[in-house]
């Protein structure tokens, strides 16, 4: 026993970094308060070298511990995409003038940063529903202290208490949706629940209201529509870095989550004449319907009630509702591509969100406003900037030639492939409703002028600059190539135990 | 036939001519103006200089529409390439470009008009990089359009534009410009994302075999689309007249008919025209509304010619709908470029009529009347800016006798004026003259309701011309200064290409009419034939 565990070790090495790491900064902070450049360049260190031996896991498709962990392909790209986008929020904080003012507590930051790195490595590869539910948890726990991490500002007390009263609830309904499934089942295991499930003895309405209940915390975890009320509170509570940092890696975590749940519990493997890629479900689990329900709501109510929002990080959390109600677009196609669209839309969503919430910082760190009133006439005074967000902002419409067009773009490639036409239309259409309060930021910063005209340029130190562009740069690029982060999305799409 | 430069090759130069400049554009000091002016002007006319060689060199026996030996100056490199999975075929798009007589002179069209552009945008003095850099990119994205052969490639290209679109007459607009923007973006969004959807489903229908690997793929190769046995059987447009194929091609319709545009769906163009700096008015009348005829032609017909056929005469009478309507709003106008605007509205009319006909006499002429309307209609709202510049109003009622007061002026009005008309010895005649008559042989009544349009064309065409310029001179304008040597260099190359298509139009019609023709047979020998069998 001992012996399988040390030996899997190995393959939790990035896991095993992060953790590592997160001690050292908070010890370091320990020794020498004044330094947060320290504690920043230890944890950027510890998160490169983890991204590092990630590179290691490629092609490792086996389980460990016991079948409580899924090593995959899949889980290895979700990993990627969380500990890039940790890398850019720890990079983002550095430069955030609301972080830095809370010096005291600074390694704190830090190591919540990093802790909700290392619970969401694991929920992706989770493959038991207590694993899950314990890693979703740890995750949450993290993400409710760090969104409360502005202590003296009042609306982030407010979001972090808003987000452990919802976020409590939901886990509680999913843990009695656990619960029922184990009863039904015998087993923990999500292959095992699947085998059983499969030969159709469990009771059906059980099983129906055991599936909708994971689903609730599932939902919550990725703010699908009816389970996203906590989210514009939070948002616009936390502090930007933090939201930025959920709107990403937290929703990343929760549909791998969710995708690895939804394929290894709930498909039908022994049905034979399927076109290649394509699965079924098993016979009396009507999850399909809930999650098409699901996310024409998400994207259709995100979308529309970003329209009305006058605070940008407001804006920007409907706008993330929206996104993750494409995404689950490719859940409901039932196929490989559907699943692969989802993860390069991940990818693709890492660089233009995270770069529209970087451009959103920087601003506020000079006008110390997320107004989009207070946005008019930034066009002339800092040109590259509002260029650079305008460009996020595009991409997260989903035009050509950025990378928001190609992550929309392989969703419906799926959706049309499965002959899902109707649905790609709502989505399409919800896309044109998008632009017009993307485009609404745009208008205000390069249509409108500014109260004062006399305003001086604003100018950013060169390190400021870099990370731009690094989030830039991608954005525009896999517009135009996306030749190996399809194919890369396309390997990675297999998970442990299902076909 | 090729043509290449510095073993680039020709049309690859002219769509990415504008981009290069518009790198430089931005590169340059912003306090150095007319650099930036200069430049751009460079690379549009280097552009112009171009197009005149391919016009040249362009060999006008050879049809293309559906055959890619005889696509000219085709270039066609491999761009993405996934390859396949076990459970998903490989993704291959190409970047593959050419030219036939349909696109031909469109691409002399557009390398003409931006070039005039450029010129009519020289007094613009604010934020001068960002609208000269704007400017030369939507050049690219026009020219783009009018070249590509691979649908992803046309797409991006045809989206490329709206953004470009968006700020120039957002930020250089007149008053209500925000909201003729925003209109314009998100109709023309919504255009296009239908035209995504039925592009999807051509994809998935299409299959070839890939000559590197010897599988079969999916393409984006829009000259594959056409052809019949490349569907695969079951697939979502497989078979002729299903339910799929025409909700696909009233979606494709749908798409086009936003950017011509078409009746009911022409409510943004007044807004955008009036609401525009003269120069983009230009390009939106002279180049951006030939786009969806012309992806009629190059991509709803040749691809659904079960569908075209069966929709034809809905299409001839939205094309009437469009003539009378247009003509009828644009005599209701007090606004001197509103009213040109509706009669864009109403030209557009006829070449959809004339298209819609289905045989060379209505092509040919609906062809030729997107180039002719795309030159006349530029010099009407060149002449609309001139004035505006001047007076700094554009009521019709505002105006008289300026005849007299700007006699040079008045002759190129007077010239533009008359080929709107339809006057014989223009341009503007030979192309209504083509379209009525295919339309004629297609669907009579209609042709005739529809010919009573070119009475009310010249009804309020001249009445405009009463009000404008005849009369008595009010006081308030005593001090109008004649057009000036700039003005008449944008509006001099117009004014000599419509009167010598008028008066010798084979020199355009030579270009058009073997691939007219080849595209007439196409739709007919292929409207009855099943797709995929």
């Amino acid at each position: 026993m001992l012996d399988t565990i040390l030996n899997n070790l190995s393959h939790i090495v990035p896991e095993l970094i992060v953790t590592a790491t997160l001690c050292v900064v908070l010890l370091a902070h320990l020794i020498s308060r004044k330094s947060s450049q320290l504690l920043t360049i230890l944890s950027i260190a510890g998160l490169f070298a983890a991204l590092y031996s990630l590179t290691s896991n490629f092609g490792i498709n086996i389980s460990a511990f016991s079948g409580m962990l899924s090593i995959d392909p899949f889980a290895t790209f979700f990993k990627i995409v969380i500990v890039l986008s940790t890398i850019v929020i720890v990079l983002m904080s550095r430069f955030s003038d609301e972080v830095n003012a809370e010096q005291k507590t600074i390694g704190e930051y830090y190591f919540l940063i990093l802790s909700m790195c290392v619970a969401m490595m694991f929920m992706v590869g989770s493959s038991n529903l207590i694993l899950m539910y314990l890693t979703l948890e740890l995750s949450s726990l993290t993400s409710y202290i760090a969104s409360g991490f502005t202590r003296k500002a009042k609306d982030s007390s407010e979001a972090s208490l808003k987000y452990l009263l919802y976020g409590a609830f939901s886990s509680g309904v999913m843990l009695y949706g656990i619960s029922i499934i184990y009863g039904l089942t015998g087993t923990l295991d999500i292959a095992g629940v699947n085998q059983v499930l499969v030969q159709g003895s469990a009771n059906n309405l059980a099983l129906i209201i055991a599936s909708i209940f994971i689903l609730v915390g599932f939902g919550y975890k990725i703010s699908a529509v009816p389970f996203h009320f906590w989210t514009p509170d939070v948002y616009e509570g936390a502090p930007l870095t933090i939201t930025a940092y959920l709107s990403v890696a937290s929703k990343a975590a929760g549909f791998a989550m969710m995708m690895r749940a939804f394929k290894v519990m709930f498909i039908d493997s022994s049905v034979m004449n399927l076109p290649a890629g394509t699965w079924t479900l098993i016979n009396g689990i009507h999850i399909q319907n809930a999650l098409m329900i699901f996310s024409v709501l998400t994207m259709t109510l995100g979308n529309l009630v970003a329209i009305w929002q006058k605070n940008l990080k407001r804006l920007l959390a409907y706008s993330s509702i929206a996104q993750a109600g494409y995404m689950l677009l490719g859940l409901v196609v039932l196929s490989n591509d559907g699943f692969s669209a989802v993860m390069i839309y991940f990818v693709v969503y890492l660089f233009m969100n995270l770069g529209a919430f970087y451009v959103v910082l920087l601003i506020a760190n000079k006008i110390g406003s997320e107004n989009i009133d207070d946005y008019k006439g930034l066009g002339r005074r800092n040109p590259f900037l509002t260029v650079a967000l305008a460009v996020f902002l595009v991409s997260l419409t989903g035009l050509p030639p950025t990378a928001g067009f190609i992550g929309k773009w392989m969703i419906f490639i799926s959706l049309i492939n499965a002959k899902m036409v109707g649905i790609a239309v709502i989505g399409v259409l919800n896309s044109v409703i998008s632009l017009y309060y993307y485009i609404r930021i745009i208008r205000n910063m390069f249509l409108r002028d500014g109260v004062d005209q006399t305003t001086p340029v604003i100018e950013y130190p060169l390190a400021q600059k870099i990370l731009l562009l690094s989030l830039l740069v991608p954005t525009l690029y896999f517009g135009l190539f996306f030749n190996e982060l399809v194919q890369f999305a396309q390997i990675s799409v297999s998970i442990f135990g299902s076909k | 036939m090729e043509l290449k430069i510095l073993n680039i090759g020709v049309l690859t130069w002219l769509t990415f001519l504008p981009v290069l400049g518009m790198i430089i554009v931005l590169l340059i000091p912003k306090e150095q103006k007319s650099a930036v002016r200069w430049t751009s002007l460079f690379f549009t006319v280097a552009q112009v200089v171009l197009a005149f060689m391919v016009f040249t060199k362009f060999d006008r026996s050879l049809a293309g529409v559906h055959d890619a030996s005889t696509m000219q100056f085709s270039e066609l490199f491999n761009w993405i390439n996934v390859k396949s999975t076990g459970w998903f075929g490989s993704i291959k798009i190409d970047y593959y470009l050419g030219i036939d007589g349909i696109s031909m002179p469109m691409v002399f069209l557009t390398a003409i008009i931006s070039c005039i552009a450029v010129i009519s945008s020289w007094g613009i003095e604010k934020s001068i990089k960002g609208y000269f850099a704007l400017l030369l990119l939507l050049d690219t994205g026009m020219m783009g359009v009018f070249v590509s052969l691979d649908f992803f490639l046309f797409y991006i290209f045809w989206e490329i534009m709206l953004l470009p679109m968006y700020f120039l007459i957002g930020v250089w607009g007149g008053p209500r410009r925000e909201y003729a923007a925003i209109k314009f973006f998100l109709y023309t969004l919504l255009g296009s994302v239908l035209l995504l959807l039925a592009m999807l489903a051509l994809y998935f229908s299409v299959s070839v075999i890939d000559p590197a690997s010897g599988e079969k793929i999916h393409t984006f190769n829009m000259l594959a689309m056409m052809n019949p046995a490349n569907y695969d059987a079951n697939s979502l447009l497989a078979g002729i007249s299903t339910s799929w194929r025409y909700i696909a091609y009233i979606a494709m319709f749908i798409g086009f008919a936003i950017k011509v545009p078409i009746f009911p769906f022409h409510t943004w163009l007044p807004d955008a025209h009036v609401e525009a700096p003269t120069a983009i008015s230009v390009i939106l009348a002279g180049v951006l509304l030939k786009m969806g005829t012309y992806g009629l032609l190059r991509i709803a017909f040749p691809m659904f010619p079960d569908a075209a056929v069966h929709f034809a005469y809905p299409l001839a009478f939205l094309g009437f709908i469009n003539i009378i309507y247009g003509a009828l709003c644009a005599m209701a106008q007090k606004d001197f470029k509103k009213l040109i605007a509706y009669s864009s509205v109403s030209h557009m009319g006829i070449v959809i009529l004339g298209i819609a006909a289905m045989n060379t006499q209505g092509m040919l002429g609906g062809m030729l009347q997107m180039f002719n309307h795309g030159t006349i209609t530029a010099m009407l709202f060149l002449i609309v800016g001139v004035i505006y510049d001047r007076a700094h109003t554009r009521g019709l009622d505002d105006f008289g006798g300026l005849m007299n007061k700007m006699p040079n002026y008045s002759g190129v009005m007077s010239i533009a004026f008359f080929a709107a008309i339809g006057l014989p010895g223009l341009s503007g005649f030979i192309s209504e003259a083509f379209s009525f008559l295919g339309a004629f042989q297609s669907f009579r009544w209609l042709t005739i309701a529809s010919a009573f349009g070119i009475v009310l064309t010249a009804g309020y065409m001249l009445w405009t011309l009463q009000r404008v310029f005849l009369g008595t001179l009010p006081e308030k304008w005593n001090n109008l200064t004649d057009i000036n040597s700039r003005e008449l260099a944008m509006l001099i190359p117009l004014t000599i290409i419509v009167i010598i298509l008028g008066i010798y139009p084979n020199l355009m019609l030579d270009v058009m009419n073997t691939s007219a023709n080849s595209l007439v047979d196409f739709v007919k020998m292929n409207s009855t034939v099943s797709f995929g069998n």
